[in-house]
Formats: C-alpha cells, sequence, structure tokens
C-alpha cells in the first residue's frame, strides 16, 4: 500500500514537471540575463531577474501595430460569431421546425471541417476579391472557424435555461423578445462570455491563414506570423523570443484563469459532444 | 366542408399567429449562419474541387481564364511517387502520435483517478497549462528546448553521459526532427485526451470496482473486464478526434522544418501547400487537399459513428 502510494507520487509528480516544464522554461529564459542564457550550465531559477526582454520584444517593429491586428481580428470575429450563432442557437434549443436536424447536423460536420485543406481555394478567393493582403478576410476566415463551436455550446447553455422562465415572463406580459431580452439573457451572459472567450483563442492563435493571406503587408500580420519568424526578428535573442512568446500566450493564459472552473467540466464535455 | 367554412372567419379575426403551420421565425434566425456557411465553408470547398479540375498555376491565378482538364491532376498526383511516400509517412506519423497519445491519456487518466485530492489538483492543473499553451509559442518553446548550442535538451542528455550530443543539431536529421514533431504534438494532445478520459472514468459506479477487487482481479484486469468496455464508445471517439486532428497538424510541421530536412517530415497538408505555394502548381495542390479530405472523410465517419453510440449509451 505504502509503496503504491510512492509509485502514484512520483508518477504525479514527473506527469506535472513533464507538462509544466516547456512553459517554464519559456518563462524562465524570458526573466533571465543573456548571460546565464548564454552559460553553459544552465540556471533554474530566475536569479538574478531582468525585464530586459521584455523592453526588446516591445521595441521590435510593428510590436503594437501586431497587436492591435490580432485583437481586431480574433474580436471581429468572435462579435460576428456571437450574433449569428445566436440567433441560430435560439432557434434550434427553442424552436420546433423541419428542417431542425439536418441543420444540427450540418453544424456539426461544419464543426469538424478540415481547414488546412481549404487554404488554396481560400487564397485564391481572397485574391480574386482583392481581399488578400487585408485583415478583412481572416476576420471572416476565423468567424466561419469558430461560427459552428459557437452554435453548438451557447445551444447546450441555452437548454439549460428552463423554458418556463420564459413562458412566465410571457404570461406576464412580455412579448417574446423581451422575455429572451429580460429573462433568458442575463442567465445566459456566463454562457456567453465562455463561448466568445473560447472563440477568440482559436483566432488569437490562428496561423497558417494568417501566414498564407497576409504576404505583402507586413503591417498586418498578426502575432503568430510575426512570432514564427523570430529569427528575422530577433536572430539568436532567444531571450527577446521567449519574452514575446510569453507576452503572446499573457491573453490566453488570463482566459484559462478566467474559465478555470469551466475549462476542466464544462468545455470538455461541450468538446466531447461535439 | 368545415375547413372552408372556417376560413374567412379567421382572416378577419383581430390578429391571428401568422402562417401557424409553417412559422417563418426559425428560418429567419438559422438565414446568417446558412448564407455564412455557403460563402464562407462550401464555396470555398466547391472551389478546391473545381481548382483541382483544371489547370490552374501562377498565370490562370493572374489571368483568371483557367481550363477544365478533366481528372488530369489527380492522374498526376496519383502517379507520383512522392505523393505515395508522403501518404505513407502521413499514416506512420498518424498511427505513432495516436498511439502515443491515447496510451499515455489513459495512464494519466487512471493516475489521477487514483490520486488524492492536492496532486490531482496540481496534475490537473499542469495538463491545463499545457492545453492553454497556444501552438505557435509551444512550437517556438519547443525550437529553443532542442536548440543545438544552448538547448536545455543537449544540456541534460550530456550531462546524462551521452557525450555525442554536444552540440547536436537536432533539425538538420529527418528523424530527429520527425521525433520532436512527434513529441510536440504528443505534448500538446495528451491533455485533452487525459483529461475526458478522466471525466469519464469517474462516471464508472465505484461498486463494480469494488466487487472486482473482492474477486482477487488486478488493475490490469479491472481495466481490460471494466474500465475499458464501459468507457469503449468514449475510447473510439477520443482516438478519432486525434487521428483527425493528427492528420491534419499543420501549423506545427510548417513552423518548425517546412516539411524538412529533405522530405523527413512532409504529410498530406504540408505536401499540398508545398506543392501549391513553392511550386505555385494550385491545381495539384488542391488535388492533393482534396484526397487528404478523403482520408479525413473516412475518420470522420467512424467518429460519428462513434458518436451517436455515445449518444445512445449516455
Amino acid at each position: 500500500m505504502m509503496l503504491g502510494r510512492i509509485s502514484r507520487t512520483t508518477a504525479a509528480l514527473v506527469v506535472f514537471v513533464l507538462s509544466v516544464f516547456p512553459v517554464y522554461w519559456m518563462v524562465l529564459t524570458a526573466f533571465k540575463p543573456t548571460k546565464d542564457i548564454q552559460s553553459e550550465t544552465p540556471t533554474f531559477l530566475p536569479i538574478p531577474l531582468t525585464f530586459d526582454h521584455f523592453g526588446t520584444a516591445i521595441a521590435a517593429q510593428g510590436f503594437f501595430s501586431f497587436w492591435r491586428n490580432s485583437l481586431l481580428v480574433a474580436g471581429g470575429a468572435v462579435l460576428l460569431a456571437l450574433g449569428v450563432a445566436l440567433l441560430a442557437a435560439f432557434a434550434i434549443a427553442r424552436l420546433r421546425w423541419k428542417g431542425r436536424r439536418a441543420f444540427v447536423l450540418m453544424v456539426f460536420i461544419a464543426q469538424m471541417t478540415p481547414w488546412e485543406a481549404l487554404l488554396i481555394p481560400i487564397y485564391v478567393i481572397a485574391r480574386d476579391t482583392g481581399m488578400l493582403d487585408t485583415l478583412w478576410i481572416l476576420t471572416l476566415v476565423y468567424f466561419m472557424m469558430t461560427l459552428p463551436f459557437t452554435i453548438v455550446t451557447l445551444r447546450g447553455f441555452l437548454a439549460a435555461i428552463p423554458v418556463d422562465l420564459e413562458e412566465a415572463a410571457q404570461v406576464d406580459g412580455c412579448t417574446r423578445g423581451q422575455a429572451f431580452r429580460k429573462v433568458v439573457f442575463p442567465l445566459l451572459a456566463p454562457g456567453l462570455l465562455a463561448t466568445s472567450l473560447f472563440g477568440f483563442i482559436t483566432a488569437w492563435n490562428e496561423f497558417a491563414f494568417a501566414n498564407v493571406l497576409i504576404i505583402k503587408n507586413q503591417d498586418d500580420r498578426t502575432l503568430p506570423v510575426w512570432l514564427s519568424s523570430f529569427n528575422n526578428t530577433f536572430g539568436t535573442d532567444w531571450g527577446a523570443t521567449m519574452a514575446a512568446s510569453t507576452l503572446f500566450m499573457l491573453p490566453v493564459l488570463l482566459i484559462f484563469v478566467v474559465l478555470q472552473g469551466r475549462v476542466t467540466t464544462g468545455i470538455v464535455g461541450g468538446a466531447v459532444k461535439g | 366542408m368545415t375547413l372552408l367554412a372556417e376560413r374567412p372567419v379567421r382572416e378577419t379575426a383581430p390578429a391571428p399567429p401568422p402562417r401557424r403551420r409553417r412559422p417563418v421565425l426559425p428560418y429567419l434566425l438559422i438565414a446568417p449562419t446558412l448564407l455564412t456557411t455557403a460563402y464562407l465553408l462550401f464555396y470555398p470547398l466547391v472551389r478546391n474541387v473545381i481548382i483541382s479540375l483544371q489547370e490552374f498555376g501562377l498565370p490562370q491565378l493572374v489571368r483568371g481564364d483557367a481550363e477544365f482538364v478533366g481528372l488530369a491532376n489527380y492522374a498526376k498526383v496519383l502517379q507520383d511517387p512522392e505523393f505515395w511516400s508522403v501518404v505513407k509517412r502521413t499514416l506512420w506519423f498518424t498511427a505513432i502520435n495516436v498511439v502515443l497519445i491515447m496510451v499515455l491519456s489513459t495512464l494519466v487518466a487512471l493516475l489521477l483517478v487514483r490520486l488524492g485530492k492536492w496532486l490531482r489538483f496540481l496534475v490537473m492543473g499542469g495538463l491545463v497549462l499545457t492545453w492553454a499553451t497556444p501552438i505557435i509559442a509551444a512550437t517556438t518553446v519547443f525550437q529553443w528546448l532542442f536548440q543545438s548550442r544552448l538547448g536545455i535538451v543537449n544540456w541534460a542528455l550530456v550531462a546524462l553521459g551521452f557525450e555525442e550530443y554536444r552540440g547536436y543539431t537536432w533539425f538538420a536529421d529527418g528523424d530527429a526532427t520527425f521525433g520532436i514533431l512527434v513529441t510536440l504534438i504528443v505534448w500538446q494532445s495528451v491533455p485533452f485526451a487525459a483529461l475526458s478520459l478522466y471525466a469519464a472514468m469517474i462516471t464508472v459506479p465505484q461498486e463494480l470496482y469494488e466487487s472486482a477487487r473482492i474477486d482477487g482481479a488486478g488493475a490490469w484486469r479491472v481495466f481490460t473486464t471494466i474500465t475499458f468496455p464501459m468507457l469503449r464508445a468514449m475510447f473510439g471517439l477520443i482516438t478519432c478526434l486525434e487521428v483527425i486532428w493528427v492528420v491534419k497538424a499543420f501549423v506545427q510541421i510548417w513552423v518548425i522544418s517546412q516539411g524538412g530536412p529533405g522530405q523527413a517530415t512532409t504529410t498530406l497538408p504540408v505536401y499540398a501547400f508545398q506543392v501549391a505555394q513553392s511550386l505555385q502548381r494550385y491545381d495539384l495542390g488542391a488535388a492533393v487537399s482534396m484526397l487528404m479530405v478523403v482520408l479525413l472523410v473516412l475518420a470522420l465517419l467512424a467518429y460519428f459513428r462513434q458518436l451517436y453510440r455515445q449518444e445512445r449509451e449516455a
């Protein structure tokens, strides 16, 4: 019994270290003085600690416009997806109509779209419509990427709110729209937040399309593409590269912390249910 | 008769719900979704099929006068031995990754079930952190971990006595790069699979385990006779998802090696992109990506079957 306990604890620590180490090493390198980064024997604690690399990363040319682009593209996509998905989710969760099952099936299939296979046609379409090298096309692509997931999740949140509440409001003289706005919407707000934040992460992290669709206008690049070309930006300055990666990961990490309860339970369930 | 008699009365009634039989509202509500999907998903897919049936290179891209050539592109791709070596590599790459992901995730999930509250919290926190790491951040960090001169991996290997790893250039060797990509993808995929399996495992009634243990069953026997059969659908579901994700893994490979060195890490999505982007043969690239879609649809059908089974069991 004792032996089992020790081996379980050891295994747990090994899993923990293996999963955390790369991220720890990234953050640690970002805070290490260059002298320590380049020393033959690495140090494993952030002593002494420096903010120089973050200064270098922030001072890199175009740093703020890449942030702005990423925020614009991800934010725009999420807002569009929320608006469109809310309507569809309401139709699925609350109304009975012919073709409903077919529609749900379409959403499920759309969610599994292998986007990697659509790089070429979307490049050609963007070129034909003059949207190549603009943030618009990226916003639209991310909008479509996050839409099915948003519909499925919002439908789940909506279905969890009892219809009785809405009906009671309607009995009390609300119209259907008012009932939705005044009763359902406030209850749905946490779900909306969670869903939109996850959509935001998808768009924030996306690389393949940003890499193909923004070519000439280097100022219109997004953070992932900029980070992937860190060799051009920072050369072999690993401290600055890791600082930039850390800054890039920060919003995502914050979102995960905000949603910590849902992350392990709700979203796993949601993701597995499709 | 009664119907006809009633009709005029209904029309003059103050405010009857309009067209009760066929409500318009739901269709209005889904219209934006349908339009968006039609333009941003269906149209690109159809366009991909069309491009794959045309002669479509740089001149056609500029002039926009591509001509249909039937299945010539597919014939060309399918006769190219390079394509088949890419397919073989993709299947191999997928098999290694998925087996590792499923085995490790199962072990981690089984471990989580057996841990006390604090350790479980710690391990789950670590997994969520890994899960939250953006692909681009992870690829950048892995390049740094495996860097030849200052990389921590080489330092650790030398410290353990493997002198030949001093200054070893991982990314110059095909197999080594392949191995790093597998490590990276497994590292990124285990958290989702492990946490999902864990969530499923805790739904198995505790009494079953107890009675099995009373009957003297060991851990392996408990797993093969209780845990796995009970969660068969869940295992199937996650395996399908992982297959799909690994087959279409593009970003990790493209950023780290662009399919190189040589062709050592060129899988189907990377190959399709290389052909289109570097050779500017959009037609052949489209044909390759359509063939990849066919491969994925097979995995997807299996996934939907599992999903259906899971819904019925749940």
